[in-house]
């Protein structure tokens, strides 16, 4: 498996007042292409920080992160967004769908920054709800919708721009068993037949059952790490 | 234009509050339509005032009459093509709310002096041959629905008739039309020798004299010589040129122009803060949003530009309805001051600027949020919300 995300180094430090907290402590990582992996750990261990810095949300104070063999730490904060809009697509934990738009109208948010036609739009668009399973559903608003099928038009907007590496943040926690092993079963099917990476932090261990490996997070330090 | 959903979607998304903003900026944009109409108004006859000519007043006062033996004597003056006179008749049609101005001329002298009032020549004759003949502007004729044959009773507040009636009764003999937008199309002239023998006094005066000038370089001049030549007569005059003379006359009632810029640069100024909060609140209030675009890669200065665009939309809108249904009230209502105000458009390059001026509110309003908003850390945008 060839590595798509690779972290050396990383220390990530935030300033408190006078108090210097480090959240991330010289970790390392490495995550393959097509890799299902998931983070866990307690509260404030440091998993939703490394996830935006491989994800170019945020920078490293030390250490490097490359994805797909380009280092983004020291990209711009105009080359990041452009570099996200091509390579990354992210899943949040409460959704964070805009709610005057219709669920078609999400998923396409990403291709309004490519130069598609706007029926190449529609067919892109099409094809991610297809694949989270809400064709039916593409005239919604999000409060039209519940909780499981708003993820999942989530996941279509994080795919729509076909990207290598998709980073949920905890994308089940919101959500009971049944619509959550739901949204699993999606991430699942985009990393073995889609070949996307994904990186995902949950505290749920049956979810990380679902990833091929777990790493544990704990005071900005991995742990342990088994593969599933 | 492909995000201009997302601009009008966040517009939709407080609705009344969006109606309510819009409503103020509507009715700010009406009321410059009003304002810079009644400015324009104003200030119209010294825009269209000739350059080549010029008014002699008498130097007490405009009301002060002049002898008419002055005519003569003006056109004797070097650079002095001709020299008419007006005198102000100050009669009532039916109501004193029916105002427009009324001038005892001479036809001929009139006529070439102002080729702007364009009258065909038939009417022309006509006007010559009728010792009782008037000629109306297009304007007032149609208010009151006046046409060629009709007799008018004009009642007089200032000359009564030598029998001592007040009523003056006129036929009206042809219709006058501006040769150009802006012309003052509402006057009512009629003939000054049927004036002068029926009046029951001041016979031989009129009420000011217009001279064209050969070369409108040397006007200034030519309005010294004016004044020279009636120097310590009992009736001196004060020369000066037809802009400053309608100037002057505006001046009469304060400086309008001022007060009203006044008063609209209060109302866009309250409005700044209106609309200018309204959008501050509503960005502040969608930080997590402005970290999920952050996120899928819209960069500092799209974000900037989603602001400022759905800012401008909602100014645009708002702005731009207020201004075409001013323009609309205003050209089919006509002056709302019943012929006070006898020019009343509203000025095209008004319109223009009413436009730009919609533009202007919308980045005002936007940049500070718009400038929040693409500082905003993506993380700390997301963390936020």
């Amino acid at each position: 498996m060839s590595e798509l995300v690779r972290a050396s180094g990383v220390s990530k430090d935030f300033k408190r007042g006078a108090e210097t907290i480090h959240v991330l402590e010289a970790l390392d990582l490495a995550v393959g292409q097509g890799e299902f992996l998931a983070l866990m750990g307690p509260s404030g261990s440091g998993k939703s920080t490394l996830l935006n810095l491989i994800g170019g949300l945020d920078r490293p104070s030390s250490g490097t992160i490359e994805v797909g063999g380009r280092r983004i730490d020291d990209l711009s904060n105009r080359q990041l967004a452009g570099w996200r809009a091509r390579h990354v697509g992210f899943v949040f934990q409460f959704y964070n769908l805009l709610p005057m738009l219709t669920a078609a109208r999400n998923v396409e948010l990403p291709l309004l920054l490519t130069p598609l036609s706007k029926s190449e739009r529609r067919q892109q668009v099409e094809t991610a709800l297809g694949i989270v399973g809400l064709t039916e559903r593409t005239k919604h608003y999000p409060r039209q919708l519940s909780g499981g099928e708003q993820q999942r038009v989530g996941i279509a907007r994080a795919i729509a721009s076909d990207p290598n590496l998709i980073l949920a943040d905890e994308p089940t926690g919101d959500l009971d068993r049944k619509s959550g092993d739901e949204v699993l079963d999606i991430l699942q099917t985009l990393s073995s037949q889609h070949g996307k990476t994904i990186i995902m932090v949950t505290h749920d261990p049956l979810a990380a059952d679902r990833a091929d490996r777990t790493l544990h997070l704990d005071k900005g330090r991995l742990i342990e790490g088994h593969t599933a | 234009m492909r995000f201009l959903h997302l601009l009008w979607a966040n517009l939709r998304r407080k609705k009344t509050r969006t109606i309510l903003t819009m409503l103020s900026i509507f009715i700010a944009f009406i009321l410059f339509g009003y304002l810079v109409t009644i400015d324009h108004a104003m200030n119209m006859g010294v825009s269209v005032a000739g350059a080549d000519r010029l008014v002699v007043r008498h130097k007490v006062s405009l009301i002060q009459p002049l002898p008419q033996s002055y005519e003569a004597r003006i056109e004797q003056i070097e650079g002095v093509a001709d020299a008419t006179h007006q005198t102000w008749f100050g009669g009532i049609y039916q109501d004193p709310k029916n105002f427009f101005g009324q001038f005892p001329v001479k036809p001929e002298e009139y006529l070439a002096m102002y080729p702007e009032f364009v009258l065909p020549d038939d009417q022309r004759d006509a006007w010559l041959e009728t010792r009782t003949g008037a000629i109306v502007g297009r304007n007032t004729a149609d208010k009151y629905g006046w046409k060629i044959g009709d007799k008018v009773p004009i009642q007089a507040t200032i000359f009564a008739k030598k029998d001592g009636s007040r009523t003056w009764i006129f036929d009206i003999v042809g219709i006058y039309e501006g040769a150009e937008k802006g012309v003052d199309d509402t006057q009512f002239l009629f003939r000054y020798d049927f004036f002068d023998e029926a009046r029951q006094y001041g016979a031989g005066n009129v009420g000011w004299y217009m001279i064209q000038v050969e070369d409108p370089e040397q006007a200034v001049a030519i309005a010294e010589a004016v004044d020279a030549t009636f120097a310590n007569s009992p009736a001196e005059t004060d020369t000066a040129t037809e802009k400053a003379f309608v100037q002057g006359f505006a001046k009469q009632i304060g400086n309008i122009s001022k007060i009203l810029m006044a008063i609209l640069a209060a109302v866009f100024f309250t409005i700044l803060l209106v609309a200018g909060n309204t959008m501050a609140q509503a960005v502040r209030e969608r930080t997590e949003e402005v970290g999920v675009l952050k996120a899928i890669g819209f960069t500092p200065k799209q974000v900037l530009g989603l602001v400022l665009g759905e800012a401008c939309l909602l100014s645009i809108l708002a702005g731009g309805l207020g201004l075409a249904i001013s323009w609309a009230l205003i050209t089919a209502g006509g002056d709302p001051t019943g012929g006070a105000l006898p020019i009343f458009f509203f000025p095209p390059g008004k319109l223009i600027v009413g436009v730009v001026l919609t533009l202007l509110m919308g980045i005002v309003t936007g940049t500070l949020p718009a400038l929040q908003a693409m500082r905003l850390p993506v993380s700390d945008a997301l963390r936020r919300g």
